[in-house]
């Protein structure tokens, strides 16, 4: 579904990716774990198409096509969707609009009409629940005013909504308590299909406690430097980051 | 360039007061001194440093002081379609009242008079002579004296002690002539103790000559008046119009200004609301959407006189192209108004490089025990909130059009009428796209 190829990539001239390999299959769940700074929310960026990014060398293949290439919106189109880490605020647009916005102009993409009003506050209705969101929220502006914890949850709702066919979900477990870290957790795990695939980004063990990954990656200084089974994040938790660092750091005696 | 307005009336001065009302002609005279004197107000003075007129007023302009009637019946060929609306509505042409249509005369509550300006100086003279000319003699403004010096008539609308309008007064200005023109039109607005009223005032073109309109507003509201006032300019890029809208409120008198320009030419809106009273409650909307070179100017001041009362403003512009937005919030707050709260924003949004916005607050606090505050930003559109929502599929246009509508969405929100509202928030977004934002029943513009 997804490679990504010797990705390398900028911020401001800096280079924050330095080399980044990965392989994605439909119905696998990856996790890339790393401390501060790694360049984690970097690589989230680029498979989103963030203008802050700039891609220096490399290539991202999306199911057959070339990601690189392709607008913000035609990624979401074709199936990227990132739940962001700051999920921004949009005074003035109301949540309903902002979805049913996004969701016709997902449908015009497929060449399908748009959705009746009634059809989509049935869909809204639906996938509420799979969050257990307030009903309120979805009456408010964008993200306005919401918690830290509503937030994520409204993400995941919007994943819901649009049906990825690769969500990225950018420290999702961040600000979140355990009763939300919880419900987030079962809203993405029931959106789980044989024919979509999840790459959880995070500190943390404590998420992939309740989204069991497949692969656990550790991302450091800009690339993936160890790859594992979920008892490597585990592993993690117990030592710190600290022992990959000097793994990675010693040089390997010839 | 003044000149030939003062040989015009030197010459004609006869003529002009033959075609308006005694109460009108009273202080002609002296209005005609005043803009020998001051002249047109030119970029050099500060409250004008942002509107240099000089081009609209190079253009040489047709007056209409003989009063010709014009052979269109407005009430055929204008169709407003806000749905539901349900106005009593009313036309000016050009600077003329036209003959009241017979339904809309007939469903006017008891004692509530609705007609020219110049007949009801006649019809009732002393109701007429206790209000006109009592906010605008006084100030020294080149552009008001003008109109007085050259206005014969206008629309005149009296709301009696505790009458209530439940519908609203449509005004529409509408500017038609095969040859550039000018209109100059005096309204007088009086709501009694206890009154209220929403007056919805259109500006709309017909030709595509050179208009200059001078529209002079004033506005009385009494005791526990509540009143509201829309102005919605939808014209072309050839007109200028120059408005002066001054209102004053007596104790505990609600007054609403919603100043909307959604197409235009070259504006000026002169706005000040006099808060003579206390308790009264005053909010001062506005909002703008500019492209090519159009060019819009609103000035206001609101004058704290009385304790106790509190004024709130907020303006948005939205300039793209070349065009140029101006604002000025001037708050005054005498030394006894003591308890006064007023809250001022001004928000502005550049969508390109080439369009200027000048925005100026400007507090005279002469009391001690106030609450004030104003706020002026001037920027660009969110590009983290532009990237999240493309990010969920929605393209670029369409989430720069939503942010674009969001961002005046409070402003749209002061609108107290609904189906006006809705409509006006149709007619925005038609505006955002890009699309022509005429009222689609009106065949006129």
């Amino acid at each position: 579904m997804l490679e990504i190829k010797d990705l390398h990539a900028s911020i401001n001239g800096k280079e924050i990716l330095k080399g980044v390999n990965l392989t994605i299959r439909a119905g696998e769940i990856h996790a890339i774990m790393g401390p501060n700074g790694a360049g984690k929310s970097t690589l989230a960026w680029v498979l989103s198409g963030n203008p802050a990014v700039e891609v220096t060398h490399g290539e991202i293949i999306f199911n057959g096509k070339n990601l690189l290439e392709m607008s913000p919106e035609d990624r979401s189109r074709e199936g990227i969707f990132l739940s962001f880490q700051y999920p921004v605020e949009i005074p003035g647009v109301s949540m309903v609009n902002f979805m049913r916005t996004a969701v016709n102009e997902q449908r015009k993409y497929k060449n399908l009409e748009p959705l009746s009003a009634a059809d989509f506050l049935r869909l809204m209705r639906e996938k509420k629940e799979l969050v257990e969101m307030d009903n309120k929220l979805t009456s408010r502006s964008v993200n306005e005013g919401f918690s830290g914890g509503e937030k994520k949850r409204n993400e995941i709702f919007q994943m819901a909504m649009l049906e990825p066919k690769l969500a990225i979900l950018d420290e999702t477990d961040s600000g979140l308590d355990i009763d939300a870290l919880r419900i987030v957790a079962n809203g993405v795990n029931k959106l789980k299909r044989p024919d979509n695939a999840t790459l959880v980004i995070t500190h943390y063990q404590r998420l992939l406690d309740y989204i069991i990954p497949d692969f656990v990656h550790v991302f450091y200084d800009g690339r993936i430097v160890k790859t594992g089974d979920k008892n490597l994040a585990l592993e993690l938790e117990e030592k710190g980051y600290d022992w990959i660092k000097k793994e990675v750091e010693t040089p390997v005696e010839q | 360039m003044e000149q030939q307005y003062i040989d015009f009336y030197k010459e004609s001065h006869t003529l002009i007061k033959q075609h308006s009302a005694a109460l009108m002609n009273n202080f002609r005279d002296a209005a005609f001194e005043k803009f020998e004197r001051l002249g047109f107000p030119t970029s050099k003075l500060e409250n004008y440093k942002y509107t240099d007129m000089s081009a609209p007023l190079s253009i040489e302009y047709g007056l209409n002081i003989n009063r010709l009637q014009f052979q269109i019946n407005p009430y055929d060929v204008f169709k407003c379609d806000v749905p539901a609306i349900h106005s009593y509505l009313f036309f000016v042409l050009n600077d003329t009242f036209y003959p009241v249509n017979s339904t809309a005369k007939q469903h006017l509550p008891e004692g509530v008079i609705i007609e020219s300006l110049r007949t009801a100086a006649e019809n009732y003279p002393q109701l007429v002579e206790k209000y006109l000319g009592k906010l605008s003699n006084e100030k020294n403004d080149g552009w008001i004296a003008f109109n007085e010096t050259f206005a014969q008539d206008g629309f005149f609308m009296y709301v009696p002690k505790n009458v209530k309008l439940s519908k609203p007064v449509q005004l529409i200005n509408i500017m038609r002539s095969d040859v550039d023109f000018m209109a100059n039109s005096h309204n007088l607005i009086i709501l009694e103790e206890g009154a209220k009223a929403q007056l919805l005032v259109c500006d709309h073109t017909m030709d595509n000559v050179h208009f200059f309109s001078n529209r002079l507003t004033e506005v009385f509201a009494g005791k526990n008046a509540v009143y509201e006032h829309y102005k919605l300019e939808n014209t072309n890029i050839l007109n200028t119009n120059v408005s002066n809208l001054l209102i004053h409120q007596e104790d505990s008198s609600n007054v609403l200004t919603n100043v909307i320009t959604l197409h235009n030419g070259m504006t000026r809106n002169g706005i000040e609301m006099i808060i003579d009273g206390e308790n009264c409650e005053s909010l001062l909307c506005g909002m703008v959407i500019g492209d090519k070179n159009q060019d819009v100017d609103n000035f206001t001041e609101i004058v704290h006189k009385k304790p106790n009362s509190q004024s709130r403003e907020l303006f948005k512009y939205v300039l793209d192209d070349s065009s140029k937005g101006a604002f000025a919030g001037k708050i005054q707050v005498a030394k006894n108004a003591q308890k006064t709260s007023s809250f001022q924003t001004n928000k502005n949004i550049l969508l390109s490089k080439t369009a200027k916005m000048r925005t100026k607050p400007q507090l005279e606090i002469y009391a001690d025990d106030v609450k004030c505050s104003h706020g002026a930003t001037i920027g660009q559109l969110d590009e983290a909130a532009k990237f999240y929502m493309q990010s969920r599929g929605i393209s670029e246009s369409e989430a720069r059009l939503l942010l674009m509508f969001a961002f005046t969405a409070d402003v749209m929100d002061n609108i107290r009428i609904d189906a006006l509202r809705d409509r006006m928030k149709l007619l925005v977004e038609k505006r955002l796209r890009g699309e022509l934002s005429r009222c689609e029943g009106c065949m006129i513009c």
